[in-house]
């Protein structure tokens, strides 16, 4: 690099001595192994990415024991921020145009197509699959958002209506989001399963607070950094990694939580989770009867995808008015 | 708006020469004599005893033990029923999933509809009947249960059944299966219509049910009892059972029922909601709540008097969704609380079977202690009481139309639900102060809105944290109305093709 060769005159030939030594560089680079840049897994609260307030972490590992990452263990203060960021952007989102939430739901699939690769190699990981089993899940993960980011604007059609009355009154109903959705993702599919809880509350308008797979949390961990980079606005859905049976008990008994989605609940809390819902009167979506978390197939769209989940998290207003002159 | 300064607006009122549009001071009592017009009892035959309905038969509770029914009117008992005991709900809800798989249950859609058309038929048949027997039991107005509560109920049985054999179209893409045996609770408010609203969409959708009534208004469930009999419905389809709360809890818990639903206080629906813990059971709730009646000054003045007259004191208060807080726009507080005493001098208080009755007696007299004690607390926090001079009857549990003003939103009688004729005057300024404190409680079942201008209802009505809105009008049903609550006051919807969501589980087709 640094030998004492003629050295050609000018600009060009200045340039031209610059290129040279940066060839010679890379190749250097090249045959030493290059370090990785590792990512830190954090939570997502508010449109941040803080790390839990707790400053524990638990180990993260693949389904054949290799370790992945240190994700945070999410404490009950993370919760609480997170259930208070959720609420406070809940307006805003449930006053969005329908259609205006539609696109930015289609939206965050476009930006999972551009991150496919990554998404594929961390679904693998955490699933044990080969990456050509890994590519499917990650696949119709996308194409879920778009079929759900389609019905925004197309769900008050199919569940409201106009009432026929028997008085001269003009009667409708009209859905309306419930709030503050707390979803405990299913355990078992990182990814898919997690996208196809998510994207039904979210679509109808309400905001969430979401507490992963506690053994498979990193794709949930990154579908956090495109959400946070797409147009859905902060708060609307946060992000909590940890232990369920830390965090479960905290989610099902905030009083600022609106409904429940409890199809990740591991069958030893669901009483205790029903019990501490009722005190606020929650609504519960659950895991339909006979439906096993483990073994349940995301990938039958028949099954998977179901405008009901969407109406689990509205709220039926019907509004009355005389006819007169 | 008034010509009048706010403080001789203030004087006026306070004052018993204030000229009014009756002609009447404040607190003075109507001039004018209503003749008596009863309504004739003689269409009613009270047994001397009523037993449990199970599998299509009157049957005695498994221990023989009756309790009395009190005509809260005349705090005399009417008849003695059965007080059903755990073995009867055995009994009860064995019998339902007997007809539930084996009659029922196995019906074609096109059949169930024809029973339940012929059941609303018989209600229409014997209206009269039940209204009286209605009023008798609960304390409600003849004119409120002849005109509203029986052709209601008779609304929903028709307009269920013509959903029996139309599910299909209800669920697009889905097949609707029934839920099983539905264990139904109902209030005292409402006992038929109540009935009514549960009852109908359940059978519609091929549910069998165990239906427990309040303890204190047995008498038209068992009745209803008869209908079924006389519409020849399998047995076991429907099973009433009378007795006390602790019998509700236990068909909660029971193993053997699919679905819970309840209507009542939000207390109770919280123990409900506890008591399927842990279970597949489907639950609805209908709970409390304590409705904004929000009056902006651009309304009809007098419109929005009758409507908030009709909002609170409608069968005495005892309504869930009732107007029970109003909202006034400060500049016309004074004209409207003038009109609205003017209008409650006018109002009837007593006998329930006298046509003429406009609020009737409270149900129970622990219900009357407890709005008893919620108004004292109104007064004791310093809110400013009102009563019309009206005659109350010398026995019965009467209660007269209450009209608190300067109430603030920490008052007890401004946060609770009183359940009685007892309204809360609270006023606001900008649209937006009156949609913090409509939403500033716990409940969020119904609310109103008085203004003239259009837009500003469906900007109201989108902000309002409540199930139903009535936009210049009040407490209006109708059986293709869906009604139900938000936040505590409940979930599911009863009423329109949305109340037979909550009777059915959905397959793929």
């Amino acid at each position: 690099m640094a030998s004492r060769t003629p050295q050609p005159k000018g600009e060009a030939a200045a340039r031209a001595r610059v290129s040279s030594r940066a060839v010679q560089k890379a190749a250097d680079r090249a045959a030493a192994p290059r370090i990785e840049v590792r990512k830190t897994y954090k939570l997502y609260i508010g449109g941040a990415f803080p790390r839990t307030e707790s400053g524990r972490s638990y180990l993260v590992s693949a389904k054949d024991g290799t370790p992945l990452a240190n994700a945070c263990r999410g404490s009950r203060k993370d919760l609480r921020d997170a259930v208070r960021a959720a609420r406070q952007a809940f307006p805003g989102w449930a006053a969005r145009s329908a259609m205006n939430r539609g696109q930015i739901l289609y939206r965050v699939a476009e930006l999972m197509e551009g991150r496919r690769d990554q998404f594929v190699e961390e679904v693998a990981a955490a699933e044990g699959l080969r990456p050509d089993r890994a590519r499917p899940l990650v696949d119709r993960a996308i194409d879920r958002w778009v079929w759900y980011a389609g019905w925004a604007d197309k769900i008050a059609q199919v569940l409201g209506s106009s009432n026929p009355v028997a008085a001269s009154y003009f009667n409708f109903t009209i859905p309306e989001p419930t709030g503050v959705v707390g979803i405990v993702a299913p355990e078992t599919s990182s990814l898919l399963g997690l996208v196809s809880r998510l994207a039904p509350p979210l679509v109808a308008g309400n905001s969430v607070v979401l507490i992963t797979s506690e053994k498979r949390p990193l794709p949930a961990v990154t579908l956090s950094e495109v959400l946070a980079t797409s147009d859905v606005p902060g708060g609307v859905v946060n992000v909590i990694t940890g232990l369920k049976n830390e965090l479960v008990p905290v989610l099902a008994a905030h009083v600022d939580v609106d409904a429940l989605d409890t199809w990740g609940v591991p069958d030893a809390l669901r009483t205790d989770v029903d019990l501490a819902a009722a005190e606020s009167v929650k609504r519960i979506a659950r895991r339909p009867r006979g439906v096993a978390d483990a073994r349940f197939d995301w990938t039958d769209d028949r099954a998977a995808e179901r405008p009901e989940w969407i109406a689990a998290f509205l709220e039926m207003k019907t509004v009355w008015h005389p006819i007169g002159v | 708006m008034p010509d009048v300064t706010s403080e001789t607006k203030l004087q006026r009122i306070g004052s018993d020469n204030a000229p009014s549009s009756w002609g009447l001071g404040d607190g003075q009592a109507i001039p004018w004599e209503y003749a008596p017009a009863p309504e004739s009892r003689e269409i009613v035959t009270i047994r001397d005893r009523y037993g449990l309905f199970i599998n299509g038969r009157e049957v005695d509770a498994a221990d023989g033990e009756t309790f009395g029914t009190v005509n809260p009117a005349t705090e005399e008992t009417l008849t003695q029923v059965a007080k059903a005991t755990p073995a009867d709900a055995d009994r009860a809800v064995r019998a339902a999933r007997k007809a539930q798989r084996h009659s029922w249950g196995q019906l074609a859609g096109r059949e169930r509809a024809k029973y339940l058309f012929r059941i609303a038929r018989i209600l229409q048949e014997r209206s009269r009947e039940f209204a009286v027997l209605e009023s008798m039991d609960s304390g409600k107005p003849i004119k409120e249960s002849r005109d509203v509560d029986v052709p209601l109920a008779a609304a929903h049985f028709w307009y269920y059944a013509g959903w029996a054999d139309k599910l299909d179209y209800a669920f697009p893409g889905r097949v609707a299966r029934p839920l099983g045996v539905a264990a139904q609770i109902i209030p005292w408010n409402f006992p038929l219509l109540m009935l009514a609203w549960k009852i109908a969409p359940a059978l519609a959708a091929g549910n069998t049910v165990v239906l427990k009534p309040a303890s204190t208004t047995p008498l038209t469930a068992l009745l209803f009892a008869d209908v079924c009999r006389q519409a020849d419905l399998p047995p076991g389809t429907v099973n009433i059972l009378t007795g006390p709360g602790s019998i509700g809890m236990h068909l909660v818990t029971h193993p053997g029922i699919d679905k819970v639903a309840f209507t009542g206080s939000t207390e109770v629906g919280k123990k409900i909601a506890r008591g399927v813990a842990g279970t597949d059971k489907g639950l609805t709730l209908e709970l409390g709540g304590k409705a904004a009646n929000i009056v902006f000054e651009d309304a009809a003045l007098d419109q929005a008097v009758e409507g908030i007259v009709n909002g609170i004191y409608f069968n005495q208060g005892e309504v869930c969704c009732a107007g029970s807080r109003l909202l006034a726009q400060e500049s016309i507080v004074e004209p409207l609380i003038e009109k609205l005493k003017d209008r409650l001098s006018t109002i009837r208080v007593g006998d329930p079977l006298d046509k003429n009755t406009d609020v009737g007696a409270i149900n129970s007299r622990a219900q009357l202690e407890k709005i008893t004690e919620l108004v004292e607390s109104g007064k004791a926090e310093g809110a400013e009481f009102y009563q019309p001079a009206c005659d109350l009857p010398e026995v019965g549990y009467f209660f007269r139309p209450t009209l608190f003003t300067n109430v603030a939103q920490s008052h007890r009688i401004a946060q609770e639900e009183i359940f009685g004729p007892v309204l809360s005057v609270l006023t606001f300024r900008t649209p937006d102060e009156a949609v913090e404190k409509a939403n500033n409680t716990p409940y969020g079942l119904s609310a109103g809105i008085w203004t003239e201008k259009g837009s500003r209802i469906l900007s109201m009505a989108t902000k309002m944290k409540a199930g139903v809105v009535w936009a210049n009008t009040f407490n209006k049903f109708d059986p293709t109305s869906p009604f139900g609550g938000y936040k505590e006051s409940g979930y599911g919807r009863e009423g329109g093709m949305h109340g037979l969501h909550a009777y059915v589980r959905l397959e793929d087709r």
